[in-house]
């Protein structure tokens, strides 16, 4: 094994890493996030060695602590966190002391007893994460909190567009779907707009924000019903998982207006720019916010954003261990 | 020695009587026995006031002692020691115990507890509905024969309104309010705080106002077609005070309270003043803290008589109820130990009127219930018949510090905050029964 991925820490014009948990991306510097796609880059390339592994953060103890289902985002992280060398502890809400009443504070409490550096975890419930980072002194990394965040999520999008892209000063993005309550479609915009691109959030007026959009230097996120005229010259289209729940609540009328008005389908995406991005952070449902002919077309970048989340989240497990140990 | 007493040299507001000025105040024998500009009373105690307001004992329309059920948040004893500190020598004791007070056995045994630990005076609320659940009106002479003030379900809206409408006309014939936390939960879903950007940007459950505002035309509709007396509990939402505004216009009956919390903080306090949002599971409260635009409406409304009465709605809270993920946590602020810094502060900031304030701590909230009919001299300074004053410091520079408290509730977001005013003493039942010590409240 390698001792180390190519240095990245020390660079991005001598930024450090010095935050203990990472929570969401609204208070992160832009000099922060280029250091973790810097990190990513190097750790992407760690990744294509024939031994893609190294022994970085030997002797680190992460926990992944899910207390909702999860496919991609634990297995990328334990994956990351193995990659790196790190021990991995998994544990999940069923199945543990959760389940016999245990409070957060508690388990995160008794994972740091236990010695874990580094928890993951995610939450049904949001600002969970942050009341754990406030009662415990092992890193915190949100893997997703209610309708709250989802940093982990928006960096590897970040990463994905960033490598496609370059610059995406001026560049078009629309996020589609049920933009209220998706943690991704608010830690893609901060992002996204701390990287200069125009964000533009579509979906049905109840699933869409009425008295708050994150904003970066007087730059807010637009807001629209309207995805035939948002789709038109767009660099980026990202569809977000629609819960087939909104309709029995009354949210919209059916999935089947849903589909009508906001499916990303190959007609609509023919409006925007050539060539243009189609992102979903899955996990996807077929046929609803996308059709199946463009989640599988040319265009489709779904799956380089799973294996884009394994070096992303290799960046910030060795960037947080990393400051952990100083 | 503490039989006599000469309170000098104080700012006596005393707003039933329309004393405002420089004062000395006897106490004697258990009663103000007199208030005079000069008074010479030879082997009294003396309290040198001068600086300081003199009022009468604050009367509080919404309290939470948590006892019988649940004593792991508070006792009657804790509560009413924490009122006492706080000033409040009158209470009236929401329902919301298990059991809950919605026959008269119950009631009995309650008010038995209440003579026994009370470090105040208590009066019961009575149940509206059987269980507080909203199917079966409670037997409601039974529990006015038994002592009860008014009738509430408390944090449980009748959601009925047939169910309400004659609650209204059972309890008007009664003679007593129905006081009605008025909310349209089928509006929200479980909402953990107001409606707005904060709750937006932090991904909470929101409550919208238009769910409180809905909650108080329905009551106050129903009100007037059942003819009888209304209180509206806790008014929160700008909109809220302007329909209760046209209302009392029309001449109905109908009073309203405003609690200190919703006076003096904002939705911002569940995000907090870091980078990172605090979710401060301490500024949860039910009906919540709303935008800062309702805040000044509430001001501008509680200055020109459309709200009567400021009610603490004081709700402690065990640590364990608290420390949870926002959604899983309690409602409730224990109110009773900083509610007068909290107001006092709103007046050092030409906020509130003082002589409004303490109106709306005294003689308003015992005309919304009657108390002063119930309680002689409750809620005014009258000689002779009057027996508690509250002696504030409106220039004490003082901290919140919770871990002092009385009350068991440590449930506040103002904890460690710098607030300008306190109470300075109490004297209860003719009694020196409490003094500040210290730069704390």
């Amino acid at each position: 094994m390698l001792d180390a991925p190519p240095a990245a820490s020390a660079s991005a014009e001598g930024t450090a890493w010095t935050r203990k948990d990472l929570l969401d991306t609204d208070t992160l510097t832009r000099a922060e996030i280029d250091l973790i796609l810097e990190t990513a880059r190097a750790m992407r390339e760690v990744r294509s060695r024939p031994v893609s592994k190294v022994s970085t953060l030997r002797g680190t103890t992460v926990a992944t602590l899910f207390y909702e289902q999860s496919t991609r985002t634990r297995a990328s992280f334990e994956v990351a966190a193995k990659a790196l060398g790190a021990d991995v502890v998994n544990l999940t809400a069923s199945g543990s002391s959760v389940e016999k009443g245990e409070t957060l504070i508690d388990t995160v409490r008794t994972l740091e007893a236990i010695g874990t550096d580094v928890i993951v975890m995610r939450h049904h419930r949001s600002g969970a994460p942050h009341l754990a980072a406030r009662h415990t002194s092992a890193a915190i990394i949100n893997g997703g909190d209610g309708t709250h965040a989802h940093p982990t999520q928006a960096l590897l999008d970040l990463f994905t567009m960033t490598g496609r892209l370059g610059s995406l000063e001026g560049r078009k993005v629309i996020i589609v779907g049920d933009i209220l309550h998706s943690r991704v479609a608010r830690s893609n915009a901060w992002t996204l707009l701390k990287y200069g691109a125009d964000v533009t959030f579509c979906g049905p007026a109840t699933l869409l924000p009425r008295h708050f959009v994150p904003a970066v230097d007087g730059r807010r996120c637009a807001v629209t019903t309207d995805l035939d005229a948002a789709i038109e010259d767009a660099d980026v289209v990202m569809a977000l998982r629609m819960q087939k729940e909104r309709q029995q609540r009354g949210l919209i009328p059916s999935l089947r207006e849903y589909i009508a008005r906001y499916q990303v389908n190959a007609a609509r995406l023919r409006k925007a720019k050539p060539g243009a991005l189609l992102m979903h952070p899955g996990p996807m449902n077929e046929g609803i916010e996308l059709s199946p002919e463009v989640a599988h077309g040319a265009q489709s970048l779904i799956e380089e954003q799973v294996a884009n989340g394994v070096a992303v989240r290799m960046a910030l497990l060795y960037l947080i261990a990393a400051r952990s140990r100083t | 020695m503490t039989d006599r007493i000469l309170v000098r040299g104080g700012r006596v507001i005393d707003p039933a009587r329309g004393v405002d000025g420089v004062l000395d105040v006897l106490v004697e024998s258990g009663y103000v026995a007199d208030i005079r500009s000069r008074i010479d009373a030879a082997g009294a105690r003396v309290i040198d006031a001068a600086g300081c307001v003199v009022a009468p004992g604050f009367v509080d329309l919404h309290a939470h002692l948590r006892e019988p059920g649940f004593e792991q948040k508070g006792t009657i004893a804790t509560e009413t020691e924490a009122a006492l500190r706080g000033g409040f020598t009158t209470i009236c004791a929401m329902p919301n115990t298990r059991p809950a007070p919605d026959c008269g056995p119950v009631l009995e045994s309650i008010a038995d507890r209440f003579r026994r630990d009370g470090r105040v005076r208590i009066l019961p609320i009575g149940c509206i509905t059987r269980g507080r659940e909203g199917r079966e009106l409670a037997e409601l002479a039974e529990l006015a024969a038994g002592g009860v003030i008014a009738f509430s379900d408390d944090g449980s809206p009748v959601a009925d309104p047939r169910l309400m409408r004659n609650a209204l006309a059972l309890a008007g014939a009664l003679g007593l309010p129905l006081s009605e936390h008025c909310d349209s939960p089928e509006m929200h879903t479980g909402g953990a705080m107001n409606e707005g950007a904060v709750s937006e940007r932090l991904g909470l459950s929101g409550q919208p106002a238009a769910a409180e505002a809905a909650a108080i035309a329905r009551n106050i509709e129903l009100a007037a077609a059942a003819g009888a007396r209304l209180h509206i509990a806790h008014v929160t939402t700008a909109r809220g005070v302007e329909l209760i505004a046209e209302a009392k216009q029309r001449g109905l009956p109908i009073t309203c309270e405003v609690t200190p919390s919703h006076l003096f903080l904002t939705e911002d306090a569940v995000a907090g003043g870091g980078p990172e949002p605090a979710y401060d599971t301490n500024a949860k409260i039910n009906p919540p803290l709303r935008t800062e635009a309702d805040r000044r409406a509430l001001l501008a409304a509680l200055d020109d008589g459309i709200i009567d009465a400021i009610a603490t709605d004081h709700a402690p809270h065990a640590i364990e109820d608290k420390l949870l993920e926002f959604e899983d946590a309690a409602f409730g602020i224990s109110c009773f130990e900083s509610a007068a810094s909290s107001l006092l502060t709103l007046a050092a900031r030409g906020e509130l009127r003082l002589e409004r304030m303490v109106q709306a701590l005294t003689s308003a909230p015992a005309a919304c219930f009657g108390i002063d009919r119930r309680i002689p001299g409750a809620g005014r300074l009258e000689p002779g018949v009057s027996r508690d004053l509250v002696i504030l410091d409106p220039a004490a520079e003082v901290t919140v510090d919770p871990a002092r408290w009385a009350s068991k509730g440590k449930n506040t977001p103002l904890a460690g905050q710098r607030l300008r005013g306190a109470v300075r003493a109490v004297i209860f039942d003719g009694t020196l029964a409490w003094e500040r010590e210290g730069a704390h409240v």
